[in-house]
């Protein structure tokens, strides 16, 4: 960089670029959460919904599984597992588990009550009604 | 060592370097649950491991960047540590509560230690990277405080560089956006929309401002080149970063329920993230090209050299390789993203890190540089680490391009399991070249034990 352009130059630039640039972000975050309302499925945020988000997170199922795409991709996306799977199949599927067939990947037995299943499902149901743009590209996730 | 109480370095290097070989074991019997599914299964589930292994990243990483602000601030600062002793007591308090918080983690189911740890106060945790229970959560918050506080009061009683002030900036920026990890609402839109804000603001964001300091503090005591001339590389580095980064964040706002406009603005300013990071590249191999000064620590020279090399292959390219939001339609949650996290958190934060250890570390223990024996252990170590990290990316990057095809584009789409089924091969492989990278590491750990002739004393 030639002698014309100097330090203090730079820090300026650093400091009126952060600051305009963070502003922006602000001002589109903003937005955004102005405009959740119509994508985000709020509407059918039960109680039941409610609950099942803590069992989500106290059982820790984003360690293995992705929830609209985030997580660990150890384990199937969840996202659009209710349209995939429906309720019954996963309550079943969460009290078969473990499997134990060797050498295959386990999922623990977390001893859920039938109303926490419930709420499980209630969750996952209102997750796959989110609008996520089109994604996942198609019902394996 | 010019102040004495630069020593409050050592123990935060000596603690990460050992939290750094946790985490690789732990990355290691995830590869091979990868593959044999019920390895150590129910002792240690999948999940657990990875929680212990993300986990001890970012605790290892974080004493990093303290014990190099230890190190930097007093020398930049020209002045003693504002407190030796409030920083050896959060190292103290730091370490003894990170590894309770990792106790925890493997010794009892995560439902229970959420009870015991008063989650049903203010629910935090099972959220990825923050899975911490909250009083772990409060103890970081109460530490960095600390920290910030020491750091903050050290450069006001001494000279202010830029230096200094960027590297201030940056570890303020990380106490500010942790503080997002207490904001769980109920709507799962909201929670991923601010999750963000904490975990890409650090690592797409403050942390690499962080990074750049740090960079710069070592460049310029191991080529002697003009501190006018490294500040203002710094400057222009942060400028890039910052610009694209910020913006940058909506790459995450694909597909999680946000405005579609995200998409535009997401993959616009996400392409140009790598910009800043070919920059540091560019400024890294400049300045040694320029050096004024034959440093004998050859060792720092060439992980410095490799930050910038691997940071812009692993954050830039394999960033950019799924950012535009056509492409990360196929490869969103799948082994592309593993494989740029990879690369990526390697490339940029554990070698500025080992740079800095590189570099410092000597100095501490009373001399200029290693013995050349040991540097030249060092630098296999270097080859090591580096060449595995790369073909474990590679061969990530073989499974996500043949999940994504099978899984996602495939008129026949295959079932998640069955696709992992097909492409096991390149586990093993990504398994087999991380016990290469554990050689590395131990090859690295042993190089601080190589004895042989000291150069001058520092």
């Amino acid at each position: 960089m030639s002698g014309a352009f100097t330090k203090s130059m730079a820090r300026n630039i650093f400091f009126g670029g952060t600051v305009f640039f963070f502003l922006l972000f602000l001002a589109l975050s903003f937005d955004s959460t102005a405009t959740l309302p119509k994508r985000d499925n709020r509407a059918n945020l039960t109680p039941a919904v409610a609950n099942g988000k803590k069992i989500w997170e106290t059982r820790n199922c984003i360690g293995c599984h992705t929830l609209l795409g985030e997580g660990a991709y150890f384990a199937p996306e969840l996202g659009n597992v209710y349209p995939r799977r429906g309720g019954d199949f996963i309550k079943a599927w969460i009290k078969g588990q473990p499997s134990g067939a060797p050498g295959r990947r386990q999922m623990p037995q977390f001893n859920l009550t039938e109303q926490q299943l419930d709420d499980l499902v209630a969750f996952l149901k209102y997750t796959s009604e989110i609008n996520t743009a089109n994604w996942p590209p198609n019902i394996e996730g | 060592m010019q102040y004495k109480s630069q020593a409050v370095a050592t123990p935060y290097f000596i603690a990460a370097i050992g939290l750094f070989v946790g985490q690789i074991i732990f990355g290691l019997i995830m590869g091979l649950q990868y593959v044999i599914g019920d390895f150590l299964f129910p002792m240690i589930p999948f999940n657990v491991a990875r929680m212990v292994h993300t986990n001890l990243l970012i605790v290892w990483l974080l004493f990093g960047f303290m014990g190099a602000a230890y190190y930097m601030i007093p020398e930049e600062s020209e002045t003693e540590l504002f407190s030796p002793k409030l920083a050896l007591a959060m190292f103290w308090i730091f370490l003894v509560a990170g590894a309770l918080t990792i106790v925890g983690y493997l010794a009892v189911p995560y439902a229970t230690l959420a009870e015991l740890t008063g989650n049903d106060l203010l629910e935090t945790m099972g959220r990825e990277f923050l899975e911490q229970p909250l009083i772990t959560k409060v103890g970081i918050v109460i530490v960095a405080l600390a920290f910030l506080f020491n750091i903050s009061m050290t450069v006001l009683k001494g000279r202010k560089t830029s230096i200094s002030l960027v590297m201030l900036l940056g570890l303020w920026g990380l106490a500010v956006f942790f503080l997002f990890s207490f904001y769980n609402p109920t709507n799962l839109v909201l929670d991923k929309f601010f999750w963000w804000w904490t975990v890409h603001l650090w690592v797409e964001g403050v942390w690499e401002l962080i990074l750049g300091a740090m960079l710069a503090f070592v460049l310029i005591k191991v080529t002697g080149v003009d501190r006018e001339v490294i500040e203002k590389w710094l400057y222009v580095i942060i400028t890039l970063t910052l610009v694209t980064g910020i913006i940058g964040t909506g790459h995450h706002y694909f597909w999680i329920g946000t405005p579609e406009y995200w998409q535009w603005w997401g993959s616009v300013f996400s392409a140009l993230e790598p910009i800043p990071f070919f920059a540091m590249t560019v400024f890294a191999f400049n300045m040694v090209n320029r050096r004024r000064r034959e440093h004998p620590n050859k060792a720092a020279t060439l992980w410095a050299l490799g930050t910038g090399v691997m940071a812009f292959l692993g954050a830039g390219v394999w960033g950019f390789l799924h950012t535009l939001a056509p492409v990360n339609y196929y490869t969103h949650g799948t082994q592309i993203t593993a494989a740029h996290g990879h690369m990526a958190f390697y490339g940029a934060y554990v070698m500025v890190n080992l740079t800095m250890i590189s570099y410092a570390m000597p100095i501490l223990r009373g001399r200029a540089a290693n013995s050349n024996k040991s540097q030249v252990l060092e630098m296999w170590s270097f080859w090591l680490m580096t060449i595995s990290i790369v073909f474990i990316t590679l061969f990530l990057t073989a499974a996500g391009i043949l999940q994504v095809w099978l899984q996602r584009v495939s008129e026949t789409p295959l079932s998640f399991m069955a696709t992992q089924d097909k492409i096991s091969l390149f586990y093993w492989m990504r398994e087999w070249t991380g016990v290469v990278f554990l050689i590395g590491l131990i090859l690295y750990i042993a190089s601080f034990f190589v004895k042989g002739e000291d150069k001058a004393a520092a």
